[in-house]
């Protein structure tokens, strides 16, 4: 191997991170190849279809855009992370209720895209949750269930906050 | 007590969950590519930059010491050991094809066409060497349109077959022509239905893994058939078939695509055999776009004759289409013209029809299978024509539709193009579609929109849906396709119950069908029940995902085999129970007393009397818990039909199209997950409306796609698609005891007609048409300025 690397320390899903990279290897390369976590997908790695989207320091991020050298000292989340703890464990029985993934390829993405968000707070209306999807590309379900879902967790949220 | 019709817990109808679904949601789904396996070597392929290109020879040498590569593979080096793909059908008089290599060996005839595969440690490096492999061209003259591929003059793409003409095929019915001299009026209309191309999310995969010590092929892919694949791997190689095993885990989408062959896939099964190591290739999408087998790409010229009542007589429809440089193997890409001309026309009365398909060869990638197959081309020219017609005869459309569909003294038909039909429930789904989305209204409002000019419009149009082909289908075509499918059903000690089918889920839903349908015939719920699929080596044969089967054959092979476990168990519980076992049903996990409804015995209790305690059991009782059943269709194919309405507005100055409302009323005969049902019709529906509206494989002159990438080949989003109203009309009177009669593609088939009928209804007004897919603002324009200066 004469593939130029350096090494970067990164938090992943809670835990820390030290690994030697090859510095052209993007972000969701590493994730899937270097820590095995498969659960963010690659469809374009050019950007377009948002298969791959993480969270880095907060952030909704595609995951073929970024470098892995560039997460150096950064916080990532993954599908495998967000799932774990439980922040969007309301949505995706939403999902899971209105079958809103048929193949699920594009699906972490959209769950990681939905939980930005619905984080944000309030019940954003249809047209906000379509334009706010409108950069995940799902060639299975026609969009209209992920809509629901999205809708529905933020209205039985928004309930629950003012019943609180 | 279970209900006279069997369906004793009456999971068929509901809107069960997918249990299969829960992983994917978490991030926890396991794709192909996901998959690693000691010893793994990754490919890429040096593809044909040309769209038609001599191969003179490939340099391999610097890649051949470039970092990481243990081999590059040529064409040449793989047809020795691989026989090519000759897709000929055998009942097609006339029809001829080259013999396509698994990668081009002198010949590249497309662009994106492998010639020569890297071996490396990682795909990087592979790719990287990719780019060092010298390849020796001839550029040759691309033929790219398509009639010019059928003149006289074309230069032929395979000199060997003479000319570029693949296959024609004619239906003739009636006097079409006489009719249509006859008639009151007659309507007609051009039509072009760009190329285009499936995008699954997640590209074609495959890992095969040849053991040198065994000599046994192990492959996992991202597959509709691991049946076929297996037989292909095992024809192709020469490999005993017992020692092939395909694998088809979790899939990012078919829709067709993945039921075709992939000559780099069956390379790389080859190379993997010829270094003794796992090899994976994942195509990328640029690779993607010019290398998946596409789809479409017609032509069309029809017309429609109507007498002074309004009824529609008489049809002709003159279809053209181009194939790529091959008829796609093993399944024939003819079937996209036959289809588009056996089933225009189906739901209307009309006694003359002449219909001729002819099918080109040209230099683009080849086409395959896709959701639909031709049967759009047909319903969206019919529909645009009988919209024309009802317009010409100032007759509402809905209403002219009703006018002019069969009726029901008309059953059992067969149409004039061919399409043969037990029975359609064309003017319920058409009450029921017009009901759903208020039509009335909708007119009113168009009306009112257009005093403020505001460019609205309304299609309704009627479609028909050909699904879950028989064997009298594929049968005399040659092609080794199984129209059969195949389940098992076994009774686990503890009581619950594990499935396996032939059946291949891709996110349709159907393996939480079969489990609906199998825990219904043993009285059992959805958490005492598995099914396991995708594995060629360990589940029945069958013919996997294609056709919108899955319910409707894989569906009732489920019934009968659950149905033949139930009388098994029943059989072992009345020797327990020193009873006959017509006395004896099985409902909530028990063996319960018909009579009475007692629970004699739970499931637990007998698996464990038949797995562990014979000795118990009268001598000779001999406990059969697993059983297998395979259902044969019996008829060509199951029909399904129904309506979509769409709504749009168009903007007159900038020609963009917004979507207002969606509705479909469908007939799939018996619904056994309505939730399953409607968003394989919602995600159909939003197929075809891309198909219309968007996407479009734009080659020029050369052979060069032009748009083959993600951020150019333009595909439906969020924010421009509408929500979609469905309501659904059951006629289960299909062949079979379940009465499911396909649905997979009846969302794709009836949005491409919806859309060019609502679209041109927006139109009319302005003395305009649209005559291309897709509909892209130009096109509106050109239409608008062409129908202002005349």
């Amino acid at each position: 191997m004469n593939e130029e690397t350096t090494q970067i320390s990164l938090t992943v899903n809670g835990a820390p991170v030290t690994r030697a990279v090859a510095v052209r290897r993007h972000l969701v390369d590493f994730l899937r190849l270097d820590l095995n976590l498969t659960g963010s997908h690659l469809a374009c790695e050019h950007g377009v279809c948002g298969a791959c989207t993480v969270r880095v320091d907060g952030n909704v991020t595609r995951g073929c855009l970024m470098l892995a050298v560039q997460t150096d000292g950064a916080d990532v989340v993954t599908i495998e992370g967000l799932s774990a703890s439980g922040e969007v464990a309301d949505l995706q029985k939403e999902f899971e209720a209105r079958n809103a993934a048929q193949c699920g390829f594009c699906t972490p993405g959209m769950v990681l895209t939905s939980a930005e968000l619905l984080a944000a707070g309030g019940v954003p209306s249809r047209e906000v949750i379509r334009d706010h999807l409108s950069g995940n590309l799902c060639r299975c379900t026609g969009y209209q269930a992920i809509v629901d879902a999205v809708e529905a967790t933020a209205k039985s949220r928004a309930a629950a906050g003012a019943g609180a | 007590m279970t209900p006279p019709d069997g369906h004793g817990e009456g999971l068929v109808g509901k809107p069960v969950t997918r249990p299969n679904v829960r992983r994917l949601i978490h991030g926890r789904g396991r794709y192909t590519d996901d998959i690693t396996v000691p010893h793994m070597l990754h490919a890429a392929f040096v593809r044909s930059p040309y769209g038609h290109a001599r191969v003179n020879g490939i340099d391999s040498t610097m890649a051949d010491g470039a970092p990481g590569v243990v081999r590059i593979v040529t064409g040449a080096e793989i047809a020795e050991i691989c026989t090519p793909m000759i897709a000929v059908a055998a009942h097609r008089p006339g029809h001829k094809s080259a013999p396509q290599h698994m990668l081009a060996v002198d010949h590249a005839c497309y662009q994106g066409e492998a010639v020569a595969a890297v071996i490396a440690a990682s795909r990087a490096e592979a790719e990287d060497a990719a780019e060092l492999v010298v390849v020796d061209w001839d550029e040759l003259p691309a033929v790219m349109d398509m009639m010019e591929a059928l003149s006289p003059d074309s230069p032929p793409i395979h000199p060997e077959l003479g000319d570029n003409l693949c296959f024609q095929h004619v239906i003739d019915t009636g006097d079409a022509a006489a009719a249509l001299a006859a008639a009151d009026f007659v309507v007609e209309h051009e039509f072009e239905f760009g190329r285009h191309t499936a995008v699954t999310l997640e590209g074609r995969v495959i890992l095969a893994d040849w053991d040198p010590v065994e000599e046994r092929l192990t492959v996992h892919q991202s597959h509709q058939s691991p049946y076929q694949m297996q037989d292909v791997y095992s024809r192709h190689l020469g490999i005993p078939e017992h020692k092939v095993r395909v694998i088809t885990p979790d899939i990012g989408g078919g829709f067709g695509l993945k039921i075709n062959v992939h000559g780099e896939e069956v390379a790389i099964a080859a190379i993997s055999m010829m270094l003794g190591k796992p090899v994976k290739y994942t195509a990328d999408r640029l690779e993607s776009f010019v290398a998946d087998y596409q789809t479409r790409d017609h032509l069309g010229f029809a017309k429609m004759g109507v007498d002074a009542d309004g009824r529609i007589t008489s049809m002709d429809f003159d279809n053209i289409l181009s194939v790529g440089p091959y008829t796609a193997y093993i399944r024939f890409g003819l079937a996209e013209g036959v289809m588009a001309i056996n089933c225009a026309a189906a739901p209307y009365a009309l006694t003359d029809y002449h219909a001729r398909t002819r099918v080109a060869y040209v230099n683009k990638g080849v086409v395959g299978m896709f959701r639909g197959v031709g049967v759009p081309i047909g319903c969206a020219v019919t529909e645009v024509l009988v919209d024309q017609a009802a317009a010409k005869a100032e007759i509402d459309p809905v209403e002219f539709r009703r006018m002019n569909y069969h009726t029901d003294e008309d059953y059992p038909l067969t149409s004039v193009g061919g399409y043969a039909a037990k029975y359609m429930s064309l003017h319920r789904c058409l009450d029921a579609c017009v009901d759903i989305m208020d039509y009335k209204a909708l007119r009113a409002d168009q009306a009112c929109k257009r005093e403020t000019g505001v460019f609205r419009g309304v299609g309704v149009v009627t479609f028909v849906e050909t699904a879950a082909f028989g064997p009298i289908y594929y049968g005399p075509s040659g092609a080794r396709v199984s129209t059969q499918d195949g389940c098992t059903v076994k009774l686990e000690p503890s009581g619950v119950v594990r499935c396996l089918t032939s059946v291949t889920d891709q996110g349709q839903g159907t393996l939480t069908g079969i489990a609906q349908i199998v825990a219904d015939q043993l009285g059992i719920g959805m958490d005492d029940i598995d099914v396991i699929a995708g594995d060629s080596a360990t589940t029945p044969y069958g013919g996997g995902a294609w056709a919108s089967r899955g319910m409707a054959i894989g569906g009732e092979a489920a019934l009968q085999a659950g149905k033949a476990l139930k009388d098994n168990i029943l059989d072992l519980a009345a020797s327990i129970l020193q009873t006959v076992p017509a006395a004896l049903t099985l409902s909530g996990g028990e063996i319960r007393d018909v009579a009475t409804g007692e629970a004699r015995m739970g499931l637990a209790e007998l698996a464990k009397v038949g797995y562990f305690r014979q000795d118990t059991l009268p001598a000779g009782t001999q406990p059969e818990l697993m059983v297998t059943r395979h259902y044969v269709p019996g008829a060509s194919y199951f029909v399904a039909n129904g309506v979509q309405g769409a709504q749009v507005e168009i903007d007159v100055e900038t020609g963009f199209i917004k979507l207002l409302g969606w509705w479909m009323a469908d007939d799939c005969g018996r619904v056994i997950n309505p939730l399953m049902v409607d968003e394989q019709i919602r995600g159909g529906i939003i197929q075809g409306i891309g198909n219309t509206l968007y996407e479009h494989c734009q080659y020029d002159e050369t052979g060069q796609m032009l748009n083959a990438s993600l951020a150019d080949y333009l595909l439906p989003m969020a924010g421009e698609m509408p929500d979609i109203k469905i309501a659904h009309v059951e006629t289960p009177i299909g062949s079979t005891e379940l009465g499911a009669n396909g649905m997979g593609e009846s969302g794709t088939i009836g949005a491409i007609a919806a859309l060019w009928c609502a679209v041109n209804d927006a139109l009319r007004p302005l003395g305009a048409q649209v005559t291309k897919q897709p509909f892209t603002p130009e096109h509106i324009l050109d239409v608008i300025e062409k129908a202002g200066r005349t």
